[in-house]
């Protein structure tokens, strides 16, 4: 019993950065029929980014990233949709797959060629001391990463139902030509999804790598977990994403321990198959919104 | 274009395949078969995507169900020409089963169906050691010998590389031509309306993937003997990816396309490797501005530039006509 | 006019030049994995090379000849390595320093073979000296060597009866698994659990977690290095307490430094170690390491820096640039550190291209890994 607990409260807590990673990838897709094939690799760059703010300028943590959020945000949130979506967008789907495959590996093989092949170590911003919960243990560090990264994705589900400005997001997202026509102006409303998507991915970048240590390589599974729980959860809900997330996180440990470790990561991918085929919209999504 | 344009420039084409290797190092020798092997599988995708329209991140995955099938077989002893029947109507059926999917969900879904699939393949491959040795890969493959022409050299692998290249387009040259590859055109400009004139898209797109995938697993049965190694690592996402990425960079939808595309992805590192460890970082770099500055690949290029020109022999015509109308 | 004479003289100067450099210099082909998840591996192999060449290059060259290293990257894709090394010999190498990756190896050492080029090598899976391939050459002992050293620690000094084996899915940690997993059926030690990771796993809950249940005296820990890190890290907080033992990696500095205080009471049997500065040469070799390229060296580092010297050393006894020569003279062959200090240990290969030196048992102490213990060469 206590070793179902442990792998199901660790597989929250991972599942959770990968729902933050997820929400993202979901949002972007809505927003701009973009499927990121880089998004792996943009958790994995604002973790160097803070590396170079603490070893190479000498700036203390928290400066180090916050400043690292800053320029994230302008790199892979503002640059990427002015360089590359927009551009290659009209050319259609596979085009921009391929340029975010390419982006992916260009992002990859700089961080190598500018930091360093070798993993490095990550400052951990909370404590690591376990804490014994009924024969589990987990450390402070897990109990605060699935803290804020629900409370991210409660408060972006909030803001984009609640306010105005993330109403005329969705709206700019489901018809951009009726949001045009409603004063909506929609190329903002879709750069601000581009930006709040390089915030998420910072966000779970420096909550991740404490523990999975900063690798230019990291990109390659975390890219392919966040996309799997964006669509087993469902495309068109913030909520689907988290939940996929989650479920991914706790199903890859559960498996690993009663069924079996070779195979530990073909289910999320057996799940996948099932989704699409069975239900398209995803466990938690509508079937209305846009269907690509 | 006049009529003898087209078959004079792949006469020169063939000729020049002929002449490539000739007072070549073997390693240049390798990496031109390497072109050709990789021009098939594109092929096989090109007719999925460029003609049919249905989007697949499975080609590596085929490659490797070729490539093992023709492993194991010629390990126990069977020639390579008996081997390859074998693997191909393996991958045929295997891509008849993925082309299922499909029928049922179109774009960007069908593209993450055929990017798990390319995984799972993946997993067995690494898993089953008893079949497949696992991590460690299957070595010693021999290289056809037909008597009196053996593939050892390289050089002489080159040229029969060459000849299954030139015999597997013939053959696609002929589908693309013949009624059913218009229909396949048709299906991708307008599913709906190729329905309503009577092409029965169901088995159309069972068989674009069926085709495409055996050309995989083709491109997969080649690889055997020139690498004389296979191992679960050399057909992940990242080379499905990569022959997708000719596809589009030669032009999808364009036959000569793919043997573009292909030349492209492989030589252009060639080129930049004296830059070391900058050398991806360019190339990925290229292929972003790439796609910004022709979206329709390279001969996709060529076409615009030819259209350009020939716009310009329209408007004369235009001008004349105008001039009669008066 | 004036220009082009200018031209003429540059262009002849250059040419001049280059035939010079061609006469006196001798090319090595270094393949190794420089980008793809063997890139920490590969650019190590790469440095302490570099290392090697400035100092050969300082001292004379080889037969008077200067040592010009050319750089081949793999991508960590055996078909490219083939392609590589295949390059390498079309350009005039003379010997290939690489692979390190098993998988890549078993392809290109084909190539080396037929066209009778001397290759050293990082690799560890047994297999690659199983193939009559009298050119290949191992820079370390093979995980058929190495891994059985382990065993008497497991036996006599922990006393397992129960063992458990984590190990990554790859044909590295495979190829350790399986060694570690036949020795200890012979020794009659029961494995109690045998848990396999994907290569860039995220979460080890799982792992640790059966391992804590298996009721093992014992964990063998076969993993690259942030594999070896992040295990470790999960281990601490689950508060697994049973010895973990490694081969190599476990107790690298660099496994130190990605695990921090969860690498503390981790040992490890390593061939060679940069640790053991007890040792003459091997200080000397990790303080130019650090100075040059201001981190600490891997005991990839240490393998392309001795397989560079052993390059030296050989083709100096055969007295020409001869592979065929070189790889009758490999044969058997010791190197003994009276003579030889820059191979750092005595070193021996046997007639299958196996290498064989003294090794070490180390454990981190205090965030340091302290040797414990030294086995005899076998």
């Amino acid at each position: 019993m206590s070793q179902f607990l442990q792998v199901l409260l660790s597989g929250l807590a991972t599942g959770s950065i990968y729902a933050l990673v997820a929400v993202g990838f979901t949002l972007v897709w809505q927003a701009a029929q973009t499927v990121n094939f880089a998004q792996g690799e943009f958790v994995m760059v604002p973790a160097f980014f803070v590396l170079v703010g603490t070893h190479v300028v000498g700036l203390p943590l928290w400066l180090a990233l916050a400043l690292a959020l800053v320029v994230s945000v302008v790199l892979i949130g503002a640059l990427f949709k002015k360089l590359v979506v927009e551009p290659i967008l009209p050319s259609g789907g596979i085009s921009l797959i391929i340029a975010t495959m390419a982006l992916g590996i260009l992002l990859k093989e700089s961080a190598k060629e500018f930091y360093g092949a070798e993993a490095q170590p990550f400052p951990a911003m909370f404590p690591t001391d376990p804490i014994n919960i009924f024969g589990a243990v987990v450390s402070m560090q897990d109990i605060l990463n699935l803290i804020i990264s629900l409370g991210v994705v409660v408060l972006l589900t909030l803001f984009l139902n609640r306010t105005r400005t993330g109403r005329s997001m969705q709206a700019a997202a489901q018809n951009p030509a009726v949001a045009e026509i409603l004063g909506v102006n929609v190329k903002r409303m879709v750069m601000y999804t581009f930006l709040i998507n390089a915030a998420l991915a910072a966000l779970a970048s420096f909550l991740i790598t404490p523990v999975y240590l900063a690798k230019f390589s990291n990109g390659e599974t975390l890219g392919l977990i966040a996309f799997i729980a964006a669509i087993v959860g469902g495309f068109n809900q913030i909520r689907g994403a988290l939940v996929g997330g989650l479920l991914i996180g706790v199903l890859d440990n559960i498996t690993a321990t009663y069924i079996t470790a070779e195979y530990r990561a073909a289910l999320p991918l057996v799940l996948l198959i099932i989704v699409i085929l069975v239900r398209p919209q995803g466990i938690m999504g509508t079937s209305e919104g846009r269907t690509v | 274009m006049r009529r003898w344009i087209r078959p004079a420039l792949i006469g020169l084409a063939i000729i020049l395949a002929i002449l490539a290797p000739v007072g070549q190092g073997n390693y240049i020798t390798y990496v031109l078969t390497s072109w050709l092997i990789f021009s098939i599988a594109a092929m096989g995708l090109n007719l999925t995507l460029g003609y049919a329209g249905q989007i697949s991140l499975a080609q590596a995955s085929f490659m490797a169900i070729g490539g093992y099938t023709t492993a194991l077989l010629t390990l126990a002893g069977w020639h390579w020409m008996l081997a390859l029947p074998v693997a191909l109507s393996f991958c045929f059926v295997v891509g008849l089963m993925l082309g299922y999917p499909a029928l049922r969900v179109k774009g960007h879904f069908l593209a993450f169906v055929t990017l798990a699939f390319n995984t799972l393949v993946f997993l067995i491959l690494r898993n089953e050691e008893w079949l497949t040795g696992g991590n460690y890969g299957l070595v010693g493959m021999p290289r056809p010998d037909f008597g009196l022409f053996s593939t050892m050299k390289q050089h002489h692998f080159y040229y029969f590389t060459l000849t299954i290249t030139i015999v597997a387009a013939v053959i696609m040259w002929w589908i693309v031509r013949s009624p059913w590859g218009r229909a396949f055109k048709a299906l991708r400009e307008n599913p709906i309306r190729a329905e309503s004139l009577g092409v029965d898209t169901r088995r159309l797109t069972l068989l674009a993937f069926a085709i495409g995938s055996t050309y995989g697993g083709l491109a997969g049965a080649l690889v055997t003997p020139l690498v004389q190694f296979i191992e679960p690592a050399s057909f992940g996402v990242a080379h499905s990816l990569r022959i997708l990425l000719m596809v589009v960079v030669g032009g999808a939808g364009f036959f000569f396309g793919p043997f573009l595309g292909a030349g492209v992805v492989i030589i252009l590192p060639e080129f930049l490797r004296f830059t070391e460890g900058y050398y991806l970082i360019i190339y990925a770099a290229l292929v972003i501005v790439m796609l910004v500055f022709t979206p329709k690949g390279l001969i996709g290029l060529g076409a615009l530039l030819r259209d350009r020109f020939w716009g310009k022999r329209v408007a004369r015509g235009d001008l004349k006509q105008g001039a009669q109308l008066k | 006019m004036y220009r082009r004479t200018i031209l003429a003289v540059t262009t002849a100067i250059f040419a001049a030049m280059g035939a010079a450099q061609a006469q006196q210099a001798v090319k090595i082909g270094m393949v190794a994995e420089l980008s793809g998840a063997g890139a920490p591996a590969g650019t190590n192999w790469r440095d302490g090379i570099k290392i090697a060449v400035e100092e050969i290059n300082a001292d004379g060259g080889i037969l008077g000849k200067q040592v010009d290293v050319h750089e081949y990257d793999t991508q960590t894709d055996p078909q490219v390595s083939r392609a590589m090394v295949q390059k390498a010999i079309d350009e005039g190498a003379y010997a290939i320093l690489g692979t390190i990756y098993s998988g890549s190896t078993l392809v290109n050492m084909l190539v080396a073979q037929q066209n009778e080029i001397p290759q050293f090598v990082g690799s560890e899976a047994p297999t690659i000296v199983q193939k009559g391939n009298p050119f290949v050459f191992r820079t370390s002992s093979g995980a058929q060597k190495g891994v059985p050293a382990l065993v008497p620690y497991f036996i006599d000094t922990l006393k397992a009866k129960k063992v458990g084996i984590a190990w990554v899915n790859n044909e590295f940690g495979k190829g350790g698994r399986d060694v570690f997993a036949a020795e200890m059926e012979k020794a009659g030690v029961e494995v109690v659990a045998d848990v396999p990771s994907e290569q860039g796993a995220t979460d080890y809950a799982a792992d640790v977690s059966k391992l804590k249940e298996s009721g093992a005296d014992a964990v063998f820990v076969y993993m690259n290095q942030e594999e070896s890190a992040r295990f470790l890290i999960e281990a601490k907080k689950q508060g697994l307490s049973i010895p973990l033992v490694g081969e190599v990696t476990l107790t690298e500095a660099k496994v130190i430094e990605l695990a921090g205080n969860a690498a503390e009471g981790a040992i490890a049997h390593v061939g060679v170690t940069a640790t053991a500065t007890d040792i003459p040469g091997i200080a000397e070799f990790n303080e130019k390491f650090v100075a040059k390229f201001n981190r600490n060296p891997t005991h990839d580092a240490i393998k392309g820096y001795v397989g560079t010297w052993a390059t030296k050393y050989v083709t100096e006894m055969v007295g020409e640039f001869s592979g065929a020569k070189f790889a009758e003279k490999m044969k058997n062959l010791c190197l003994n550190v009276a003579e030889h200090p820059r191979m750092l240990l005595d070193t021996c290969w046997d007639e299958a291209g196996e290498m064989s030196r003294p090794s070490f048992m180390v454990q981190v102490k205090d965030g340091k890994p302290v040797v414990i213990g030294t086995a005899a060469a076998n």
